[in-house]
This record gives structure tokens, C-alpha cells and sequence, in this order.
């Protein structure tokens, strides 16, 4: 009887927003009389980052400090139309909106701003601190709270901005399944390390070590939030969670979460990540989105990783101590791969 | 530890940014930390009344009869609210954009469809005195039999589930009981192949288990409107289907969410906002309806449980010539969104890499659970596990480095995929690079150069060019394999017990592609030398 190691591999890719498109999301973008902006959403923040995502968002394409932004999400009567917060698309949809509407309402802004500097638009720049400048004349400048009074109570001006994005319904060809899912996938590749008993059947994750291509981390601290999150579900998934223990029987669910299986804290192992990012075409500042992948290729690198351990393969989830004793028991004894 | 390799595709993106790209404090981190976050739950009114509901303890039976006198009379009961009471009473997720019928029920008619199916709903002036009345509810039921196992679902005689779909399959374009994929040849390619694999998959169901459960609290506005504090992940979606269950003006529906504890796909199903608001209309008070732990576990509807069924047709060079797969979405008792999902799945197929032969045809199938939904890699998590589980057993079979298996297989810039549209934008090998080198996985020095942005497409090396934008339907043998036996092999993936034999040849040393020529265009060549030098000359 022994503790056994090894280690498995997965790489994948995953599509960004709704399968098929159809899926549109709005935006509303506007200053306040002294140059504060609100950005108006019905979306919703799982707890995930999206008032984050989109406030940043926002703050880069206005071109003013991201705590001059304020996102209020998920008022039906303020915030417009957004078809929620699932498919992995709150980043690329949302912030395209965001970023549509965020442009509609800087270029009223420069309007505004060279009325009052007696230049033409187009010679302006924000400095993102709070100014607007003509380009090469730094001394030359306003800021975004003086463009607001003025464009409010002088001009009559509102700096304000509407978006909207939507990837067309794509057809599905019935017979072939061709179709357009998605404009844009986000890879992964995940490798994870574990120890197997061979005599209880217990698997130890010891280490996960990945990249992430993501198309652009707007923020690398929520991305970082979302892959050890969604590692931790994938893990979970993989040896531990089920309400169906026997299923397709039904009999014995959990009900709460002394009887639903989960990692603890110990459970937990040290996850080593890097984060690539070739822009999307169409993804706002090249983003796509890391939200649901995240976990998904921890299921097959752990099960990979059994089998590198111990040499049996399981092919059902989750990997239970039953079902590796089971297996090896089937086998005869624990076969320890090549070691990687 | 996240380290950010800006090194890698430097050329295409422009980094010149102030706020994209920093690792920004969240708009909402003080409210989370310090408890003052206002989640839908946090709202207070001090004439709440509370909605639970009756559930149904069979999987499949006939009411027969339903007695709920003693519990209207009841301590604190409000209001017995039956299916009689709901304005319109059956209704489909995805009628919101025209796709399926409308099968299930916001309380049950004539027939309960799983273990959890609402049957009555009963609002009292506390949740123990609504618990308390629904035990007073006497329910005749007539047992019937269930069916539980996707396949056995579709045999001849098989139990019929949902009254939409007798034949127990969603149906698509009117015409089949599932989504089809079709590229190249498989089959003619499968007689073509050294090795067949063929191998199934079962992912277990799993609940969302956020922290916070489904719930809602519907409060009577001016006007005859209606303000709804709720945890959705979707915002319209749950007003406009609201709307629709109550026959209201989505107007008079005034949503506010925002702030929920954790999703993960299980609060997109508008579980409770429709009986809260209607309770809500019949009583002139706000009423909350919210999941009980155990409710949330075991009927707030999991992640399917996907059977899925993958052949490959392999060659001993390591390519996959064929693949084809059998999927079955265990949508429980109704559609909700499972239906969608099947599709997403075909899209999927066959994974990030181009083989030029595909057939698939993926079930949404009705079984007498909980109806199942979306969850995080909705239609894709399950496949990625058959997939990439397949993958380490082809490697096996082939005897290649697992890693390198796939980045021989990985999709390209201009490879064809099976849903008949260019790849762009690949960045599979770049991740398995970096990966790799992270975790001191050896790679061979051709596979250490691959790029997503060269040799794919019409370039694709070592193949025939039709394998991309045309597949043939018998693909060439690689030229170094040995004549095809007049049978695909069957390959036992597991390896063979220390004592005994190899019952497969070792098979030649895999053919990769050879290294990009060195015309590549300018800038594609990132990483190269930093690999080089990571792995000096280690090797297997």
C-alpha cells in the first residue's frame, strides 16, 4: 500500500456570449453637473467583477480617473436592457456597450470642452487625471468638472452616451449543424499534479500550474479571482460534489452542506498561473472573458492525472475513493505511470 | 500567483492604456467586506407575509384529488394559491426568443413530473406557519411509473415524461430529435484509421450551491405597480417571463437585483419571482418567496448529468482522422434551458482541434429529476472532460506525450472547423507552451516553436490540404504509417499490467509537423528563443 503521483494534462478553449449570438446588452453613460460619471446597467455583478470590469472600462474610454466612475447595475427602470450574467459574456458584451456608449458621451465632452478652450475638438486629449488639454499644449487646459458646468448650465450640452451590443443570431444549418457560435474563444491549459492512495482511494491535489489566453485582463486581480475560484469548483467537481451520489438512481440527496461534499481550506493546493492575451477582434480593448472555463479543465487534468498516479482511468464523475478502489481493485493492483 | 506574459503577442495588442489592465480595487469590495452590501434578502418590510410550497414526493404520478381545507384554516394563512390562480400557468424559459414550447407548470395540473414538482402554495404571516399549513395539505396521489437514465428514456415503450415532448426528446427544426453535426466522412475515415477508440463518458449532476439561495420579495408600489428585490442573474429575463406567467404589462414590473450571492448559472430559471409577485397582486402585501437550503439542493435544479460517448479514428503519427459523439443532456422533467445547451455542445465539437472528419449528434432528454440548467460551461463543461479524457488515452494508444498529442492536433489560424467556420484568434499552443515550460513539462524542440498564426489552414503540415477547407471523405494514410490493417485496431487505453506483454506493437515515433519555415512573417516568432533557453536541451 503506497501514495502514488502523478500528473495529468488538459487544454481547451471556450466560446465567448451566447451560443449562436442574439444576445444584446445596453448601456448608459452620463456626467453628473460637476464631471462625476454614472454608468447605468441592468446587469447583474455575481460577485464576479462586472460593475469593475465596466467601470474601468469606462474610466479608459472617457479618459478620466476610473474613481470619477460609478456603476449602479440592475434597476429595470434605469438601467436598459441586458440579457444577464451567464455564457461568459458580462466582459465582451457588457463592456462593448459600455465602451459604445462611453465614446458617444466623451466625444459631447471635447465638444464641450473646446467651445470652452476656443480650440477645434479634434486638437483635444484627456490626460486620464481629470484634465483635457490640446494636444502638445499641456498649459492649454480644462478640467472635466469645469466642461461639465459649463456644457450643463452654459452650453446646454449632455454629456451623455447610449450603447448597445449585439452579435446577430447566427442560423443553424439542421442537417450539418454549421453555424456562426461565437466571435471570439478563450484558451486554456491546465496541468495538474496529485497523489493517489492506493488504499483508501483518496486523491490529494498537490499543485496546478496554467495559462490562460483571455484576450486582455482588464483587471488582473479579478481575473485572478475568477481562475483560483473556478479551479476550486473544478477540483470540487472532479472528487468531490453531487445532490445524485448514484445517479442515474435517485436515492440518497443532500440536503445541506454537511451532507454535500466539498474541499475545505486543507483541500486547497497552490495553483501557479500566467495570463496570455491576444486581443479579440471585436472583444472591448481585445477582452474576452474568463468566467465559466475556468473550471473546466481541472475535471479531465485531475482524472489524467489519476491515471499517470495509479494507471486506472475514471470515466465518471466525481473520481470517489469507491470508485478508485473499485478500479484498481478490478486491475489487481495500483500501475504508477511514466513519471512527467 | 498570476503572472501576466505580455511577451506573447505583443504585436497585436496596444498596451498603451491607464486603467485597462490595473489591478483596480472593486467598486463594491468595502460594501462586501464590511457586511453592507444590500443583497435582495436585506430589504425589510414590516407586513411581509411568506410563501413556501408544496412539493411533490413522487417522480412521476397523477393527482388524483387535493384537500387543503384544514390547512386554509390554518394559524397566520394568508392565501392557498393553486395552478387555477396563476394567469397563465405554463410556460418555457426560452419563449423569450421563440425557442420550444411551453411545458412547465408554475404549480402542477393533473400530474406531477419529478420529486420536487410545486404542486400548491400557501402565504402566511410566517415561513413556519406556511411550512406548518402545507403539512395540513392532503394530496391523493396515483403512483406512475418514472424513467431516469437518458438512454433507457429513449427506448420504444419508454415512460413519457413532459406532454410537449411524448417521445421524451426536444425537438429541433421540427424535424429531429437532436442536434446534428456533419463534416468530412467519419465513418469512411474510421476504416481508414490505425487505432479506434471508443469510450464513455458519465458527468455527475452538481448543485450551484451559492451561498445565497434563489429567492424574491415582491412589494405593492403606487400606481398598481410592483417592486421586485430579487437574486437573478438576468434581470429582463426574469421581468419579462414574470410578466408573462402574471398576464401583466412588463411595466408594471419594477426589477432590482444586482448584488447576488453567487450564480453560477442556477439563477437564470426565475424560480420564485413569478409566484411572489402573483402572491404579491392577490394579497396587496409584499410577500417573499426564497429557497430553503435543502430546497436549493435538491429541486432548485442542477447541472445535468451528461452522458457522452466518443470515438476517435486515429493514426499512428498521432493525428486524429475521425471523431465522432454520441451526447445525451439529462434534462430532467422539462426543458428550461438544457435545450440550448445541446447546441452549444455541437458547437464544441470536437474541441480546440482540427480533425477533418466530425460527426455528432447531441440529445436534450426528458427524465422524470429535476429539471436541470445552465451552470458555469453550460453545454461544454461535461464535453471538455469526455474530450480532453479521450486525448490522454489516444496519447496512450499512440504512445506520444500527452501534451504533445494535442498540440499536434490543435487547432490554427485558418483551420476549418467542424461547424464550417475559419479558426482565428488560436492561442491553444501558446497556452500549452507557457504552461508546460511553468510546470517543467518536457516539450521537444518542434513543439516548443509551434504557432497558433503559422501552418495551419491550407499550410497545414503533413497533410493533405483538403483536410481543412474540404475534407475528402477517405483521408490519405500518413505516409509513414504502416498499411492500415483490414480492421481498425481496438487499443485497451489502460496500460498493461507490469508483468504482462504489450498486446500492442510499440508504435513509431510520432511524425509532427515539422518546425514553422523560417519565412514566417515578422513577429510571429515570440517565445521562441525564451523556451529554448527555459528548457536548454532536457528531453524525455
Amino acid at each position: 500500500m503506497a501514495k502514488h503521483r502523478g500528473r495529468g494534462v488538459a487544454t481547451i478553449n471556450y466560446p465567448i456570449g451566447m451560443n449562436l449570438g442574439g444576445d444584446p446588452s445596453q448601456a448608459l453613460v452620463h456626467s453628473n453637473p460637476t464631471g462625476k460619471f454614472t454608468v447605468a446597467l441592468s446587469s447583474i455583478d455575481l460577485g464576479q467583477g462586472m460593475k469593475s470590469v465596466t467601470r474601468q472600462i469606462c474610466a479608459e474610454t472617457l479618459g478620466v480617473p476610473v474613481e470619477d466612475v460609478y456603476v449602479d447595475t440592475a434597476d429595470s427602470d434605469t438601467g436598459p436592457h441586458c440579457m444577464g450574467s451567464f455564457a461568459s459574456r458580462g466582459t465582451h458584451r457588457v463592456g462593448n456597450a459600455v465602451m459604445a456608449a462611453a465614446r458617444e458621451a466623451r466625444a459631447v465632452m471635447m465638444e464641450a470642452a473646446a467651445e470652452e478652450l476656443e480650440v477645434d475638438a479634434g486638437d483635444l486629449e484627456t490626460d486620464g487625471r481629470g484634465s483635457i488639454q490640446v494636444k502638445g499644449a499641456p498649459h492649454r487646459s480644462i478640467s472635466v468638472r469645469d466642461v461639465a458646468i459649463a456644457a450643463q448650465f452654459k452650453q446646454g450640452k449632455t454629456i451623455s452616451g447610449r450603447g448597445i451590443f449585439l452579435v446577430p443570431l447566427s442560423d443553424v444549418n439542421p442537417e450539418t449543424g454549421e453555424m456562426s457560435p461565437a466571435t471570439c474563444y478563450a484558451h486554456a491549459c491546465l496541468i495538474a499534479e496529485v497523489e493517489v492512495d492506493d488504499e483508501t482511494g483518496d486523491v490529494a491535489v498537490l499543485k496546478m500550474t496554467s495559462a490562460y489566453e483571455l484576450g486582455r485582463a482588464i483587471n488582473p486581480k479579478l481575473v485572478e479571482q475568477q481562475l483560483v475560484g473556478g479551479t476550486w469548483m473544478g477540483m470540487s467537481h472532479a472528487l468531490y460534489e453531487t445532490p445524485e451520489p448514484y445517479y442515474p438512481d435517485t436515492r440518497e440527496g443532500p440536503r445541506d452542506f454537511n451532507e454535500y461534499l466539498m474541499p475545505g481550506p486543507g483541500d486547497i493546493c497552490p495553483h501557479d498561473i500566467a495570463v496570455l492575451e491576444r486581443p479579440a477582434p471585436d472583444g472591448p480593448f481585445g477582452a474576452k472573458g474568463p468566467g465559466e472555463m475556468c473550471a473546466n479543465p481541472v475535471l479531465p487534468a485531475i482524472a489524467n492525472a489519476v491515471f499517470n498516479a495509479v494507471g486506472v482511468r475514471i470515466d465518471e464523475l466525481p473520481i470517489t475513493p469507491e470508485r478508485i478502489l473499485r478500479a484498481l481493485k478490478a486491475r489487481g493492483a495500483a500501475a504508477p505511470g511514466r513519471a512527467r | 500567483m498570476l503572472e501576466l506574459r505580455k511577451d506573447i503577442f505583443a504585436d497585436e495588442r496596444d498596451d498603451n492604456l491607464k486603467e485597462v489592465g490595473q489591478p483596480t480595487q472593486r467598486q463594491d469590495m468595502l460594501g462586501h467586506v464590511t457586511g453592507t452590501s444590500a443583497y435582495y434578502d436585506d430589504h425589510r418590510f414590516g407586513n411581509l407575509l411568506h410563501l413556501k410550497v408544496l412539493r411533490s414526493p413522487h417522480a412521476h404520478a397523477r393527482i388524483r384529488s387535493i384537500d387543503d381545507s384544514v390547512a386554509a384554516r390554518a394559524p397566520g394563512v394568508k392565501r392557498i394559491i393553486r395552478a387555477a390562480d396563476v394567469p397563465v400557468n405554463l410556460n418555457t424559459l426560452l419563449s423569450l426568443i421563440q425557442f420550444g414550447k411551453d411545458d412547465e407548470p408554475s404549480l402542477a395540473t393533473d400530474v406531477v413530473r419529478y420529486k420536487g414538482e410545486p404542486v400548491l402554495a400557501i402565504v402566511a404571516t410566517s415561513e413556519r406557519a406556511a411550512l406548518e399549513a402545507l403539512a395540513q395539505v392532503r394530496v391523493a396521489y396515483e403512483p406512475l411509473p418514472a424513467v431516469f437514465d437518458v438512454e433507457e428514456a429513449l427506448k420504444p415503450g419508454a415512460v413519457s415524461v413532459n406532454a410537449a415532448y411524448p417521445k421524451n426528446t426536444f425537438e429541433y427544426y421540427n424535424k429531429y430529435d437532436h442536434q446534428k453535426l456533419r463534416f468530412g466522412d467519419a465513418d469512411a475515415a474510421f476504416a481508414q484509421a490505425d487505432i479506434v477508440l471508443d469510450e464513455r463518458y458519465q458527468m455527475s449532476p452538481i448543485e450551484h450551491a451559492p451561498t445565497e439561495t434563489n429567492g424574491s420579495i415582491a412589494v405593492p408600489d403606487t400606481n398598481g405597480r410592483f417592486v421586485v428585490y430579487t437574486s437573478t442573474q438576468a434581470l429582463f429575463f426574469s421581468l419579462d417571463t414574470s410578466a408573462k406567467i402574471n398576464a401583466v404589462p412588463s411595466n408594471q414590473l419594477h426589477f432590482i437585483g444586482g448584488t447576488v450571492g453567487g450564480g453560477f448559472g442556477g439563477k437564470v430559471d426565475t424560480l420564485t419571482e413569478p409566484l411572489s409577485i402573483l402572491a404579491a397582486r392577490l394579497l396587496g402585501a409584499p410577500v417573499r418567496y426564497r429557497l430553503s437550503r435543502h430546497e436549493e439542493m435538491q429541486f432548485g435544479s442542477p447541472r445535468g448529468g451528461e452522458r457522452i460517448y466518443v470515438k476517435d479514428g486515429v493514426m499512428r503519427d498521432g493525428r486524429i482522422i475521425a471523431r465522432k459523439v454520441r451526447a445525451y443532456f439529462d434534462s430532467g422533467a422539462y426543458t428550461r434551458l438544457s435545450s440550448y445547451a445541446a447546441v452549444k455542445c455541437a458547437a464544441h465539437i470536437p474541441g480546440p482541434y482540427t480533425i477533418p472528419n466530425v460527426y455528432a449528434d447531441v440529445f436534450c432528454v426528458f427524465t422524470n429529476r429535476t429539471p436541470a440548467t445552465a451552470m458555469r460551461g453550460f453545454g461544454v463543461t461535461a464535453l471538455d472532460f469526455a474530450l480532453e479524457c479521450q486525448m490522454d488515452k489516444g496519447a496512450v494508444a499512440v504512445g506520444m506525450d500527452p501534451l504533445e498529442y494535442r498540440m499536434l492536433n490543435a487547432y490554427r489560424d485558418g483551420d476549418m472547423k467542424a461547424h464550417r467556420r475559419e479558426a482565428k484568434n488560436c492561442a491553444l499552443l501558446e497556452c500549452a507552451q507557457v504552461a508546460a515550460e511553468k510546470a517543467n513539462w518536457p516539450l521537444r524542440d518542434e513543439f516548443r516553436r509551434m504557432s497558433s498564426r503559422t501552418g495551419g489552414g491550407a499550410q497545414r503540415v503533413g497533410d493533405s490540404a483538403d483536410r481543412t477547407r474540404a475534407p475528402a471523405p477517405a483521408p490519405a494514410p500518413a505516409p509513414s504509417a504502416r498499411p492500415a490493417p483490414a480492421a481498425p485496431q481496438r487499443v485497451a487505453y489502460e496500460r498493461p499490467a507490469a508483468a504482462t506483454p504489450a498486446h500492442n506493437v510499440p508504435p513509431p515515433p510520432p511524425r509532427p509537423p515539422s518546425p514553422p519555415p523560417a519565412a514566417q512573417p515578422a513577429g510571429s516568432t515570440h517565445g521562441a528563443p525564451r523556451f529554448s533557453s527555459v528548457f536548454g536541451t532536457r528531453r524525455r
